[in-house]
């Protein structure tokens, strides 16, 4: 078992100690009015990859909210993620157009490939998988977001072309770093 | 006093014309090369970036001096990525499907010589001797630009391509203007609402003005969350100083202090481009205090959705930007009188707002000249599916379904044949080609069961399953009901249980009058649009398309070979061509194998029903059939 350092004074963790931290310097440029919960959340997602539980406690006392309406928000937009995310993110669209050429059967094809469900994250925290409503490129259907840049015509065999990809580009970067 | 005031707004504008005015002179009467890349999210996700780059290093290899720079989208997204060069001597040309090997050509070839590359060309702008033009294509004559006008043709992130285009010209006048003038001419000019509902927009704006309450708001809604309609994303990448023309507009009118433009985060591009745009405009003193020394003060914020479809209804909208959960409250009283923090608050969609300049700058009667007697103006489409032309149109309203369709999107791939098209999203319908000639406007549409929604069209051919597509929408609404009614909540859950039962084959045949019955109960017990138009996909596909319901009912079989359940891939025997692994090679699953005869057969029990293989048979032997029922494949 890895050991968990846990701080004397405030019975936190490292990591969550950490996390209040890069929260609060972000809750610095705000202002205590409600309306900023959204961008707060989008800003701190942003740089964390996720909203932790120590996140969203900082943020609900900075705007004087009860924690479960922080929460409450949290769950009810898609945008908001409650764990880490991968090394890569994996984004299949399944717009209407995506969906009527096959979107869901690539989405099966990733689900294979990873082994992990929609909404999660590979046990290696290489990648993470996870579905879009519509980017809007629905010309090139079906597409799938591959860390932030929308591939087009992502067919099953493609999905292994990709994985390949990430495959020999870190065998490469392995081989490079010995 | 306010008449000696006049003419500094003018004065003050003039200036910033006359600036922007010689630096689009610059580059474009200079004597050098223009050279445009079409880089909207469209244009990206074909490679327009890389393009860009091989461009710029071959004009640096070649050390040509020309103007390059990036535009939005002009539409034709079959084509991206897609390259315009201006050459002096030359009409102006696209290129379409550009890749890095042929724009390192046109720059060798074209620039430097003096050969267009005819090959590549997609288009002229211009009618002339040497190349076909855009006119000359079939959708010329049927397509209007007035809200696409700048669309790929100016670079969105330079004010001053919109100034020197006519841009802001419509606010100098406008500020010149009594709002009741404005409402006036917003209102004999028809405009109606272009996020769907069609609202009169000058009588919405006419009411807000009128109500009482400090500050007031004007809200731009561009929370595109129709699975398959990108019209606002592309305004927004391609041309965002329109929108903010309309709404500083807008906000003059009524009396708002400030805006807030409300965008999807899931469009990253036009979320930087709106950022960039509001940079320039507060530079120019177009937002700000005393805009264009005029006593009217106006700040716009940007704010990005957090992708939640219901927050497109404008009470769920105002919800999130009071940061609380998007759960839509009663109308009335309607935002214009009670709105964002309970004021007084004007929200319009983007097509609406960026209709607004041209609608002072051209006229109200130039506005009503175009569309139908209830429907003025154009309206922009976009182009999905199973269409040869993808992409994005703006057409007069009152054009058919079918001249849309298949003279501007030039029909139906691959010689399949049209079986339906989706109209509205996921609150719209599927309509037959009986319906194909139905003029589109606000009120036809839904009286045919759709609706024009805010623009989105998918079309469907012999191969798309009607009720997979009702399920996939109501699979779509069922998630994104935000819970608050309790028939929108359960009801939607209800029916999708029931066509997922439909698509697996184990559906009864009452559960036809069952989902009618429970489609009219979620639309009458539901408070916002979300639930009111959910059953609409399926309303409309039982109603022209109950055949393929019963197919799957009473026999297990889609008709159109796509519901997973119903179907099986299987060799003919006597057409595979037994030295080929084309299929062994791409199964994903390894599923197929080759028996004593060398003849493939598929393991039926592995197969995952992906299709790749179906794909990978050549098609000399096209030797994989889909099957159904399943149980037609023999047992050997």
């Amino acid at each position: 078992m890895t050991k968990v350092a846990f701080d004397k004074k405030t019975g936190m963790t490292k990591k969550q100690a950490r996390i209040r931290q890069e929260t609060k310097r972000i809750l610095n440029r705000f202002s205590k009015k409600g309306g900023n919960l959204i961008p707060i959340l989008q800003k701190v997602q942003g740089k964390l990859g996720y909203l932790p539980r120590e996140a969203m406690l900082e943020i609900a006392e900075f705007l004087h909210m009860p924690d479960i309406d922080v929460y409450g928000v949290v769950t009810f937009y898609n945008q908001f993620r409650l764990n880490p995310p991968g090394r890569h993110s994996i984004r299949v669209c399944l717009g209407t157009a995506c969906h009527m050429k096959g979107g869901y059967i690539t989405l099966d094809a990733w689900k294979r490939r990873l082994e992990i469900d929609r909404g999660q994250t590979s046990p290696d925290w290489e990648f993470d998988l996870d579905t879009v409503a519509c980017v809007g490129c629905c010309v090139m259907a079906p597409v799938t977001v591959v860390d932030n840049k929308p591939q087009g015509y992502v067919a099953p065999t493609k999905v292994d072309g990709i994985l390949l990809s990430f495959k020999l580009q870190k065998e490469k970067a392995g081989k490079e770093s010995q | 006093m306010k008449v000696a005031r006049l003419p500094s707004i003018a004065l003050a504008f003039q200036q910033i014309k006359s600036q922007a005015e010689s630096h689009w002179r610059e580059f474009q009467d200079g004597g050098k090369p223009v050279i445009m890349v079409g880089a909207a999210t469209c244009g990206r996700a074909a490679g327009a970036s890389e393009v860009f780059r091989a461009i710029k290093g071959e004009l640096k290899k070649q050390k040509l001096d020309s103007s390059l720079f990036k535009v939005g989208c002009m539409g034709h997204c079959y084509a991206e990525p897609i390259v315009t060069v201006i050459k002096p001597g030359y009409p102006p040309i696209c290129y379409g499907h550009v890749n890095p090997v042929i724009a390192e050509r046109l720059i060798r070839e074209f620039i430097l010589g003096d050969d267009p590359c005819a090959d590549f060309v997609l288009g002229a702008l211009e009618e002339n001797d040497l190349v076909p033009s855009f006119s000359d294509f079939p959708r010329a004559k049927y397509e209007k630009k007035v809200m696409l006008k700048n669309c790929g043709f100016i670079d969105p992130e330079q004010i001053e391509h919109y100034i020197a285009n006519g841009g802001y010209a419509a606010l100098a006048k406008a500020l010149q203007m009594s709002p009741e003038e404005i409402i006036d001419d917003v209102k004999r000019s028809g405009l109606r609402g272009r996020g769907g509902a069609g609202f009169p927009t000058g009588q919405k704006w006419e009411i807000c003005r009128n109500a009482q309450g400090k500050p007031k708001y004007v809200i731009c809604n561009g929370d595109e969350g129709d699975p398959g309609a990108f019209m606002d994303r592309a305004i927004l990448e391609s041309d965002p100083h329109s929108v903010l023309e309309g709404m500083i507009i807008a906000g003059y009118t009524i009396g708002a202090r400030y805006g807030y433009i409300y965008i999807r985060a899931e469009y990253p591009l036009a979320v930087r481009r709106v950022q960039v745009a509001l940079r320039q405009v507060r530079k120019q003193n177009l937002i700000g205090k005393n805009i264009l020394g005029s006593d009217f003060n106006f700040d716009i914020k940007l704010f990005q959705s957090s992708g939640a479809f219901v927050c497109g209804e404008e009470t769920a909208l105002i919800a999130s930007l009071e940061g609380k959960t998007g759960l839509p409250g009663h109308r009335p009283p309607y935002p214009a009188v009670s709105g964002l923090y309970g004021k007084p608050t004007l929200i319009n969609n983007v097509k609406t707002l960026a209709s607004v300049p041209h609608i002072i700058d051209h006229g109200a009667e130039w506005f009503a000249n175009t569309g139908t007697d209830e429907s003025k103006g154009t309206a922009v489409f976009t182009l999905a599916g199973k269409v040869v032309n993808t992409g994005l149109t703006e057409v007069p309203m009152g054009t058919t379904l079918r001249q849309v369709i298949f003279d501007v999107g030039s029909g139906i791939p691959e010689g399949k044949r049209f079986k339906a098209v989706q109209i509205g999203g996921p609150s719209g319908g599927c309509l037959p080609e009986s319906a194909l000639d139905l003029p589109i406007d606000f009120d036809s549409l839904t009286k045919a069961g759709a609706m024009m929604g805010s623009g989105g069209m998918i079309v469907l051919d012999e191969d798309d399953c009607m009720v997979e597509i009702a399920r996939y929408f109501l699979e779509f609404t069922q998630k994104e009901s935000c819970g608050k009614c309790t028939f929108c909540r359960l009801g939607t859950k209800q029916m999708l249980e029931v066509l997922d039962e439909i698509t697996r084959g184990e559906g009864k045949i009452e559960d036809l009058d069952m989902l009618n019955q429970l489609a009219e109960d979620i639309k009458s017990g539901s408070l916002c649009g979300l639930g009111k138009t959910a059953p609409n996909p399926v309303l409309t596909t039982l109603h022209f398309f109950r055949d393929e319901y019963e197919a799957h009912i009473k026999e297990g079989r889609c008709p159109a070979l796509m519901c997973r359940e119903l179907i099986a891939y299987y060799i003919l025997p006597e057409k595979c061509e037994r030295s080929c692994d084309a299929c062994v090679g791409t199964c994903t699953v390894e599923a197929i194998s080759t028996n004593k005869k060398r003849i493939k057969v598929i393991d039926q029990e592995k197969c995952v029903k992906c299709g790749t293989c179906l794909g990978a048979c050549p098609p000399q032997y096209n030797a994989v059939v889909k099957l159904s029922p399943p149980g037609q494949v023999p047992t050997s």
